[in-house]
């Protein structure tokens, strides 16, 4: 059971990681900011498990990997929203961390017990005793998810298992 | 048959495709930048193959130079040290990657370029299909030339009429920005038209396609035109043939007028958060920044300089003007420009991004509140998460530092 944590629409990178504390690559540096001005409570609450739930245009803004990496770095599993901005989509896919797009997170409070199924594409609220349905991956990117990431898609099918 | 995003992606891949097609293609460049760089280094070193065309990968220190901390300097030394071991050439160090890319000839009519920065969409002006990817898919890049692409649908945009005196691509740009929202136009291209666009030199061009992100936008285009190859003919650095769009079929289709536009300002904390500059004139101001890949270029800097000229920036703010590339400087400088703002009592930086990602050269305390020329406003983007930006043009950005609040430019021009 993960606790959720819910954020506003339009979240963007620069909120998830500040451009003064991502001048590194240095995951347990960028973990330590995530987020810590638009909740400073995040980056000492979250326990690894949590599932993040944004509203829509989630992670628009600056193209910076270190967004999605200091979240997957914080130890959460999951980032619930109606919808993602299209760079850090990318990028989350890109380093194997789950991006659920579901249009009833909006239903999720602060705070929630909530649970994700990625194979069943199900988001479970055990707070409200309710379910939401997630919309599937397209197939392709389905594929790079599958495979953990697009470095250990090219490593094992290289572009010509694209089929494109 | 498509708009120009399908005709460029077609002719990558040789065959017709559609918009939700999914293809790989082949690029012409990949850049990426002293801040992009570092984890795509990282990831490139995962994936363990050989780089693919040391010519077409393209470094740019941008972000932190010269470099301000140990910490930024550390990461210039790594970034050289890797580019030594691999055979890498290209160090790019005069000015903003975008606007350089564009200066030195590596955008041309129907290219596809990928930059490991949001704001690659900026190629877009010379109808290069640019878009920005993050450091791990640049990354791939760098080792196999090419990368996958969701064919994107596309929202023609036509602008109609022409702007008033005072009013700019900026202008023009952030009322979009209000009509859309911040994610109008995710997943697709835009696709700038109509005979405002067709008069705007490639400059202006560049900042609306720069400014396409804001909207959510993949690539920012602009179909080719003389003005266009006249632009590209000196500086190509490849042979290229352009595209344009056959009989395009468009997802959406908007309409904006500008003949009756005023100068736009985009209050904090959102970009879509637009206003006329007569609903908040009077708003004091700490510090005004001109710059950026957004206004930083030469007409950017003449249209300052123009509304300056004799004037002194108002003892309760502060002027910072950074001009975009080395070029841009050295001909702002040659022009009088730079003479201009510092007599007007102006701080000018050196090219590069500078305030705009609140490091360096003008970062904000706690509740300070600043007018600036560049793409976003977002919360603390400038220093404090407490400071707040308003986003402008550089007329509305000058006349704005001579009065000490947010100004109506139409006075001094």
């Amino acid at each position: 059971m993960a606790r959720a944590w819910k954020l506003h629409d339009n979240v963007n990178t620069d909120e998830i990681i500040p451009g003064r504390y991502n001048m590194t690559t240095d995951r347990a540096s960028l973990a330590r900011h995530c987020l810590c001005e638009v909740r400073p409570d995040f980056p000492a609450g979250v326990k690894p498990g949590d599932i993040i739930v944004g509203g829509r245009n989630f992670g628009c803004g600056s193209s910076r990997e270190h967004a999605p990496i200091a979240i997957q770095t914080c130890g959460v599993v999951a980032v619930v929203a109606p919808s993602f901005a299209r760079i850090f989509y990318r990028n989350a896919v890109n380093i194997g961390l789950p991006l659920l797009v579901c249009p009833e997170s909006e239903r999720i409070e602060e705070g929630d017990e909530i649970e994700v199924d990625i194979a069943a594409g199900t988001v479970s609220n055990r707070t409200r005793n309710e379910i939401y349905n997630v919309e599937p991956l397209p197939a392709f990117i389905g594929r790079i998810a599958e495979a953990g990431g697009i470095l250990e898609f090219i490593k094992t099918y290289g572009w010509e298992g694209v089929g494109a | 048959m498509g708009t120009l995003a399908e005709e460029i992606f077609s002719r990558r891949v040789g065959r017709q495709v559609r918009a939700g097609e999914i293809v790989v293609a082949p690029v012409d460049y990949v850049m990426s930048h002293d801040n992009t760089t570092p984890i795509a280094i990282e990831s490139f070193k995962k994936l363990g193959m050989p780089i693919w065309d040391p010519e077409r990968v393209i470094i740019v220190f941008d972000h932190m130079i010269p470099a301000p901390t140990r910490q930024a300097a550390q990461q210039h030394r790594d970034i050289r040290d890797f580019m030594a071991e691999n055979g890498l050439t290209t160090l790019l160090t005069d000015g903003i990657c975008h606007q350089v890319l564009v200066e030195k000839g590596y955008i041309v009519p129907g290219g596809l370029v990928v930059g490991a920065d949001s704001h690659s969409c900026t190629y877009g002006a010379l109808g290069c299909f640019g878009t920005g990817m993050g450091s791990t898919d640049v990354a791939v890049i760098y080792a196999t030339g090419k990368s996958w692409f969701r064919v994107p649908e596309t929202m023609r945009i036509s602008l109609h009429g022409h702007l008033q005196p005072g009013v700019y691509a900026k202008d023009a740009c952030l009322a979009l920005a209000r009509t859309l929202d911040v994610d109008g136009a995710t997943y697709m291209a835009m696709e700038f038209g109509g005979e405002a666009v067709d008069g705007m030199d490639i400059s202006e061009r560049m900042t609306l396609s720069n400014m396409s992100i804001e909207m959510g936008a993949k690539a920012g285009l602009v179909e080719p035109d003389e003005r266009t190859l006249a632009y590209v003919a000196p500086r190509a650095r490849d042979p290229f043939e352009p595209v344009y769009p056959v009989d395009p079929t468009y997802a959406r289709e908007v309409e904006l007028d500008v003949s009756l536009l005023e100068p736009q300002v985009s209050c904090p904390n959102e970009v879509s958060n637009v206003v006329g500059v007569t609903e908040v004139q009077g708003t004091p101001l700490d510090q005004v920044f001109i710059g950026t890949c957004t206004n930083g270029r030469l007409d950017d800097m003449a249209i300052a300089a123009g509304v300056l000229e004799g004037k002194t920036v108002n003892p309760n703010t502060r002027l910072i003007v950074t001009p975009a590339s080395r070029d841009v400087y050295a001909e702002a400088a040659r022009l009088g420009y730079l003479q201009t703002f510092m007599e007007a009592g102006a701080q000018v930086n050196t090219p590069g991004c500078g305030p705009c990602i609140g490091r360096h050269q003008g970062v904000l305390t706690a509740g300070e509140r600043a007018l600036t020329t560049q793409n976003r406003n977002f919360k603390g983007r400038m220093g404090d998460p407490t400071s707040e930006l308003f986003l402008g043009s550089p007329a509305t950005a000058a006349a704005s530092a001579i009065a000490g609040h947010i100004a109506d430019p139409r006075q001094f021009v």
